[in-house]
């Protein structure tokens, strides 16, 4: 106990300077650290059951849904006749709708291959498995790195005229910096935001542009996938 | 005779020919409720105990337990439609029309299987993206994630391929739209197309290639992921419960 210590211990209030805390572990005294135990039920009946009750309310629903709405049946398939416009199934709207802006190989290759690649390695990544906020180091740099980044893919977009995927990517960066605003009085949704990982502003942004996507290329595209009202005419 | 009857046939539950069967017999313990889970060849899939927390509706909102049952229905649905269609040109247009006009109930049949279909395509997207929300896919689920993407891609395939089997106009130039997007792939684009349409555009030799992929090959691949897929639960800890578990 009297060896000469050779560090010197500061104390540090701002989160931000001091990234890492060193605890002080004396001996006979263990870091671990002691968490509630959790409470364990049995699988069966606990876990089965509302498990079967789940699944019976989505059947009965589904049940409902079939006995008052019919699935589609149109006339005989007819190779010789087109249908304006010939829609994929609606999970794939996203996809041809993006076909509408860039040439096939983009849309309908490289971007599928690369998302799907994106969402296989997502927990291999450590900025994926990091759960700190982006914000709360380096903002300054970072600031600096999304204001780019943004304003050159935004560039890119207004080139190919797809302001269907510039006006969300504005929509999450313009909340991105909301985020990274300093405000010593913060409301609960600006914490709330600022809590949050790259990987979450990434994957939220992904998400609303597929919604966004799927659903201009299910309601709102008509003959020659023109721009449409989905109540004006049949889709 | 009423004696040996009485003494020989099963009394319900617990009884000889239960325990043959369930040899945990009733779950009135928590011993027989561990070996009811155990001693069975699909719960043992899952682990005998699970946490309290996670089983609450706010943690995973039973997206993965619902896509499992709208499977589920989509099996129970589709082996009776099978019995009904035949997977060739024009043949399966006219079975569609038969399942409406002259199969009992073959249009309810058909409406569940359609919307289940739906259903489970954004059930398991919603599932995904609950999954990722949570950081369900982190250490040491990483590879249960990767086996989720290959379960979200055998589910678009199956809807996919379900796609064509009406034979009408909408599925003729769906799968036609689909379809020309693979040739796009640079080089092994137009042979690839070739191979999973059994010829240069949409005929009867896609259908039956769909037909084949979406009632044997992809169900099975289905199945044997699923079960991959739940084993890793249990393998890597149980369900994510957040709390003390996080990487924070």
């Amino acid at each position: 106990m009297s060896e000469r210590k050779d560090f010197v211990a500061s104390f540090d209030s701002d989160s931000r300077k001091t990234a890492v805390r060193v605890a002080f572990v004396t001996r006979r005294k263990s870091p671990h650290v002691k968490v509630h135990d959790d409470d364990y039920v049995m699988t069966f009946p606990e876990a089965l059951f509302r498990g079967a009750v789940a699944v019976e309310i989505l059947a009965l629903l589904l049940v409902l849904l079939s006995l008052f709405w019919n699935a589609p049946l149109e006339k005989l398939a007819d190779p010789l006749e087109t249908p304006n416009p010939a829609k994929a199934p609606w999970y794939f709207l996203g996809l041809q709708e993006l076909l509408h802006y860039f040439p096939p190989v983009v849309a309908g290759v490289l971007i599928p291959t690369l998302v799907l690649i994106a969402l296989i390695v997502i927990p291999y990544f450590k900025i994926n498995v990091q759960a700190e906020g982006l914000w709360t180091r380096n903002r300054s740099a970072r600031l600096r790195i999304l204001a780019l980044t943004v304003a050159l893919f935004a560039v890119f977009l207004i080139a190919f005229n797809v302001y269907a995927v510039l006006i969300p990517t504005l929509l999450m960066a313009g909340f991105m910096f909301f985020a990274a605003t300093n405000r010593a009085a913060s409301g609960r949704f600006h914490r709330w935001l600022a809590s949050k990982p790259l990987s979450f502003w990434i994957m939220s942004w992904f998400l609303i542009q597929a919604a966004v996507l799927t659903l201009i290329g299910t309601f709102f595209r008509g003959p020659g996938w023109s721009l449409v009202m989905p109540w004006s005419g049949d889709i | 005779m009423a004696d040996t009857l009485e003494t020989q046939l099963p009394r319900g539950r617990g009884g000889r020919v239960w325990q043959s069967i369930f040899r945990s017999g009733l779950g009135d313990t928590n011993l027989r409720r561990a070996l009811a889970i155990q001693q069975n060849l699909f719960l043992h899939l899952a682990s005998v105990k699970v946490r309290k927390r996670s089983l609450s509706f706010r943690v995973t909102w039973f997206l993965g337990t619902l896509s499992l049952g709208t499977f589920a229905i989509l099996v129970v649905t589709g082996v009776p439609l099978m019995l009904y269609y035949h997977p060739s040109v024009p043949q399966a247009y006219s079975d569609m029309n038969d399942l409406r006009f002259v199969v009992s109930a073959g249009l309810f049949l058909r409406n569940l299987h359609r919307w289940s279909a739906h259903s489970m395509v954004l059930l398991v997207f919603a599932h995904m993206f609950k999954v990722f929300y949570r950081g369900a896919y982190r250490p040491p689920r990483e590879f249960n994630w990767v086996i989720g993407v290959v379960l979200l891609l055998l589910t678009l395939f199956l809807s996919y391929t379900g796609y064509l089997l009406p034979w009408d106009q909408l599925a003729f130039w769906a799968i036609t739209v689909g379809s020309n997007l693979i040739s796009a792939m640079p080089i092994v684009g137009a042979r690839i197309r070739f191979l999973i349409l059994g010829g240069n555009g949409v005929n009867a030799n896609a259908l039956l290639r769909f037909y084949v992929l979406h009632c044997v090959i992809l169900p099975l691949a289905a199945v044997a992921f699923v079960a991959i897929h739940f084993w890793r639960i249990r393998k890597d800890g149980g369900l994510y419960h957040g709390g003390s578990e996080r990487h924070e």
